[in-house]
């Protein structure tokens, strides 16, 4: 491994490339990866990004386990996932390198610039280290590019735990020919809160990453960018669900402290006031779901924000709700369990737990965003459907897209989103407060402070008037109408949208945030001339109309998803004795097909490349089952 | 008794039209007889026909058990929660709705068991309401468990040999909260100082916790016979910040003037167990509000876009 002279460096335009960018756990690489993302998409390119983060704050350094970075995978044309493999890394020593390789997350070919220190250090612990880091990657073709990070960056600060970041953004601004204008903008940004000081010599760092590579790198990359027709803005799914939190006219948010749900409070936190609303940092996950249906009893538009534990916390409030008929939104950032699980990292476990999860009957509206956008309208949609049908309507993303980083067309806001002034006109003579439209189970909601309207909601058995009843035929009655409701909703609704035809043998269903890979993937095997198609459901419960039908073209179905089955032939493992992914038994119980699954909880999105290759084991299976059945 | 369903606007345009305490009684209690949640009942049907309040201005916040069938029997808003958790739903109505007034009923396992997590933060974020703590020592609607605040050797059929650790001092817990403003403790079995602690809890402005003391006829009929036969055995902490309801000199001979505004002295007469202290232990109005603290001004719908648009240049590609 040698520093490479000064020479001419050739452009290599490429379409996307994916760099990742990691360092020990609080050196700053979100930083570093926040700002090169976000130029990348202020200068038109599609991004997608993944965060790397430890559970701890500080983990111990210069260890496998301190890994923290991020990934970024940037495009000329739109992108939705994470891809396959990373073409280019930075590395702020090689022990953190080393976890990425073990994870396979490098591709063969990868370029490393990787912190130059470590090779001649004093140490001779240190030494042996990187030596035995680097015999065990010494089985790919990687191309270390010793790079002095600190040495340089001492240069311009006396302290190089604040700055190697920005150093390492210089670096990346360079090699992928970054706007540095645009740099500059998003480094003032960031910093909003430092003073201008600050600001220049994170600046001035940058311009010493840009000239360190000037001099010593003889290759960019080139990645042309489409310019857009339309207006757009980019953040990162938390972000968009704290702002369409706001543009649904949610006045209240009450939470508790989750990973990796939190930072969406932060960002309400931030901006909530200035449009008459609060973040409350309730005294626990429970207390938190009660101010929020309180709120919303008295009137307001209320959220509370969590993740799987939460859930599980907030259960029996969430229930109090639906029997009560007070309109709830509840966003569940989702991530690995059971239990406290994989605090930061992303999964698929909360579906059925999120329809399901509580002692009795109670119907609620559970839905999945597909995207970064569609967390923001998601908000939206939410709130609308929480007040038409006095319920409670659950929002489930995940970590994938909490922190990936997307741009999406800027929504036009529309004025009838917003809660306007509480109607507490004096209520007809005779109203019930849950006098049920036969039809549809619908009644009118009755907030206090309406005259004529005084009643006590209830979380018994309750009648009409809301009178506490027992009766058997009364129960039955709220049970059928809380019921129906979700019905009505789903009579709403379009039946999905398939991508690929809309016949085929094998038809892969996906819901939530596996969107893009699943796409990236089927579209990989239809170029080869499958006969795949795609669709992925964003409104779980009640579900989206028309599936029987349309499973019924596919000669096989199978639903891909971050969450834990069976697989047929371990031990003890049958056909009968199976346990399915969540949407598959779901799926299963709604049809009566024979849906299989495809699921992987390794804690991290999904790869096209998984999907693609289960995708052709799933359609070569079909067939040597079939040849089977013809033979005998 | 007169209808309940009154019209309100009547009411606005009369004003010679009042409302009788039974005016705010909905429904009759269905508690067993002799149940001292009737008494609190009739007391703080008599405080909202004292400050004449408008029945749908209101919400009764409530628990799980005999004492949080409470907001059903009250011509107002009613919000029978779920177990324990009546401080959270009615912070949450008081921070959407501040101009309503809130009271919450719990009994003492709603309270200080199942609840007690709320409880502590309820007195901390000093919300203003009125928060009635009915508390017969045991577990009624379960049908007799021993709850935190049953005393010790009493026995029950989940203690059969008695409960075996002190009882948990409400008060004492309370007076150790930072930013508790209001600390009172009255009985079911004097109706004229549990209505003037009422009134007072009501005329404070912040989170109003009033321990009523009381007796469950079927479960701890005799629990304070001693203090009910003896009034020598019950001091009144009596002060113009406080309440000092006439009439009953004669009964209790022990009285102690005492400023509801020291807290140390509150504290110090928490702690002690000679004698059954009834009065306002602690009354400080100056604390924060947390509705106040946390009020904004409010924005129109026209607003929030213009301004929501603006954000988005912040995240503008």
């Amino acid at each position: 491994m040698s520093t490479e002279a000064t020479r001419e460096a050739t452009v290599t335009e490429v379409s996307e490339h994916t760099v990742e960018i990691i360092t020990d756990s609080g050196e700053g690489a979100q930083k570093c990866a926040q700002i090169f993302g976000q130029t990348c998409a202020k200068m038109g390119n599609g991004v997608w990004t993944v965060e790397i983060i430890p559970a701890e704050i500080e983990p111990p350094h210069h260890t496998v386990t301190s890994t923290s970075g991020n990934i970024i995978r940037f495009g000329t044309g739109k992108v939705t996932n994470w891809g396959d493999q990373s073409k280019l890394a930075l590395a702020f020593n090689e022990q953190v390198l080393l976890s990425r390789h073990r994870l396979d997350s490098l591709d063969d070919d990868c370029i490393v610039l990787l912190e130059a220190m470590w090779q001649n250090h004093e140490e001779e612990a240190v030494r042996r280290q990187y030596q035995e880091a680097m015999e065990e990657m010494s089985s790919r073709n990687y191309r270390f590019i010793g790079v002095p990070i600190e040495e340089e960056t001492l240069k311009v600060v006396s302290n190089p735990a604040h700055g190697k970041n920005m150093f390492a953004l210089g670096l990346l601004t360079e090699v992928y020919q970054r706007d540095l204008s645009i740099v500059e903008k998003q480094i003032a940004h960031i910093f909003r809160f430092k003073s201008q000081q600050v600001i220049d010599l994170n600046v001035e760092l940058v311009k010493a990453g840009m000239a360190w590579a000037r001099d010593n790198l003889d290759f960019r990359f080139h990645i042309p960018s489409v310019p857009s027709e339309e207006d757009r803005i980019v953040m990162n799914g938390n972000q968009a669900a704290a702002l369409g939190a706001i543009a649904a006219g949610m006045e209240m948010c009450a939470m508790y402290p989750i990973t990796p749900a939190t930072s969406v409070s932060h960002e309400l936190a931030e901006v909530i006031e200035n449009y008459g609303g609060i973040v409350h940092q309730a005294e626990d996950e429970i207390a938190a779901a009660g101010v929020a249906i309180g709120a919303s009893y008295g009137g307001k538009v209320a959220l509370t924000v969590t993740s799987g534990p939460g859930m599980a916390l907030k259960t029996e409030f969430l229930a109090l709700a639906i029997m009560t008929e007070v309109p709830l939104v509840v966003l569940d950032v989702q991530r690995g369990g059971p239990s406290t699980g994989l605090p930061t990292k992303v999964e698929q476990s909360d579906l059925l737990s999120s329809i399901y999860g509580q002692p009795g009957d109670a119907p609620r509206v559970v839905i999945a965003p597909r995207s970064i956008e569609e967390c923001f309208h998601s908000m939206v949609t939410a709130r609308r459907i929480a007040e038409t049908f006095r319920t409670v309507v659950i929002v489930l993303t995940d970590a994938n897209l909490a922190t990936g980083v997307q741009q999406f067309t800027r929504p036009k806001l529309d004025v009838r989103w917003q809660q306007g002034p509480l109607d507490l006109s004096p209520l007809p003579e005779g109203l019930r407060p849950y006098e049920w439209d036969a039809q549809t189970g619908m009644s009118r909601r009755v907030i206090p402070g309406t005259p004529g309207g005084q009643h006590t909601v209830t979380g018994l058995a309750h009648d009409e008037a809301s009178l506490v009843s027992y009766h058997p035929s009364s129960n039955e009655r709220g049970m059928r109408m809380r019921s129906r409701k979700l019905a009505v909703f789903q009579s709403t609704l379009m039946p999905p949208e398939i991508h690929g035809d809309e016949a085929g043998d094998l038809l892969v269903v996906g819901w939530g945030s596996t969107q893009g890979a699943i796409e990236e993937a089927v579209d990989r095997a239809r170029a080869e001339g499958h006969k795949v198609s795609t669709c992925q459901l964003t409104f779980l419960s009640p579900l989206e109309p028309g599936l029987r039908k349309i499973f019924g073209r596919f000669r096989k179905v199978m639903t891909v998803e971050i969450n834990y089955s069976d697989t047929v032939g371990d031990p003890y493992i049958t056909e009968e004795t199976r346990r399915y992914g969540q949407l598959a038994w779901l799926l299963r119980a709604h049809t009566l097909f024979d849906i299989d699954c495809w699921t992987s909880c390794p804690g991290q999105p999904l790869r096209p490349k998984h999907i693609y290759r289960n995708i052709i084991a799933k359609l070569e299976r079909a067939e040597s089952v079939e040849k089977e059945g013809e033979a005998s | 008794m007169s209808a309940p369903s009154l019209s309100l606007l009547d009411l606005e345009e009369d004003s010679r039209v009042c409302l009788e305490a039974e005016d705010y009684q909905r429904r009759p209690g269905k508690w067993c007889s002799g149940c001292g949640d009737f008494g609190a009942l009739n007391a703080v049907k008599r405080l909202l026909a004292k400050e004449q309040l408008k029945p749908e201005k209101m919400v009764f916040v409530s628990g799980i058990g005999c004492s949080s069938r409470f907001p059903h029997y009250v011509n107002a808003y009613g919000f029978h929660g779920i177990h324990g958790r009546a401080l959270p739903l009615a912070t949450g109505i008081k921070l959407a709705r501040p101009e309503l007034d809130v009271f919450v009923v719990m009994g003492d396992g709603d309270c200080t068991s199942i609840g007690a997590g709320h409880w502590i933060h309820a007195t901390r974020y000093n919300a203003n309401m009125v928060v009635l703590m009915l508390d017969n020592s045991i577990y009624g609607l379960t049908k007799n468990q021993t709850s935190p605040t049953t005393p010790e050797g009493y026995a029950s059929m989940t203690s059969p040999r008695g409960s075996l650790l002190p009882a948990l001092d409400p008060l004492q817990a309370t007076l150790g909260v930072s930013n508790a403003s209001f600390v009172a403790q009255t009985a079911d079995w004097v109706p004229a100082h549990l209505y003037a602690t009422l009134q007072a809890a009501y005329a404070h402005p912040g989170f109003s916790f009033v321990r009523i003391l009381q007796r469950c006829p079927k479960f701890t009929p005799d629990i304070f016979e001693q203090r009910v036969k003896d009034p020598n055995t019950t001091e009144l902490l009596v002060h113009e910040d406080g309440v000092d309801p006439p009439g009953l000199e004669k009964l209790f001979k022990a009285r102690r003037v005492h400023d509801p505004k020291n807290i140390d002295e509150a504290r110090s007469l928490a702690r002690r167990t000679d004698m059954l202290r009834l009065g306002v232990f602690f009354r400080d109005d100056s604390r924060p509000v947390y509705e106040e603290v946390r009020a904004v001004p409010p924005v129109t719908p026209q607003e929030k876009i213009n301004r929501l648009n603006q954000e988005f240049e912040r995240y503008a590609v």
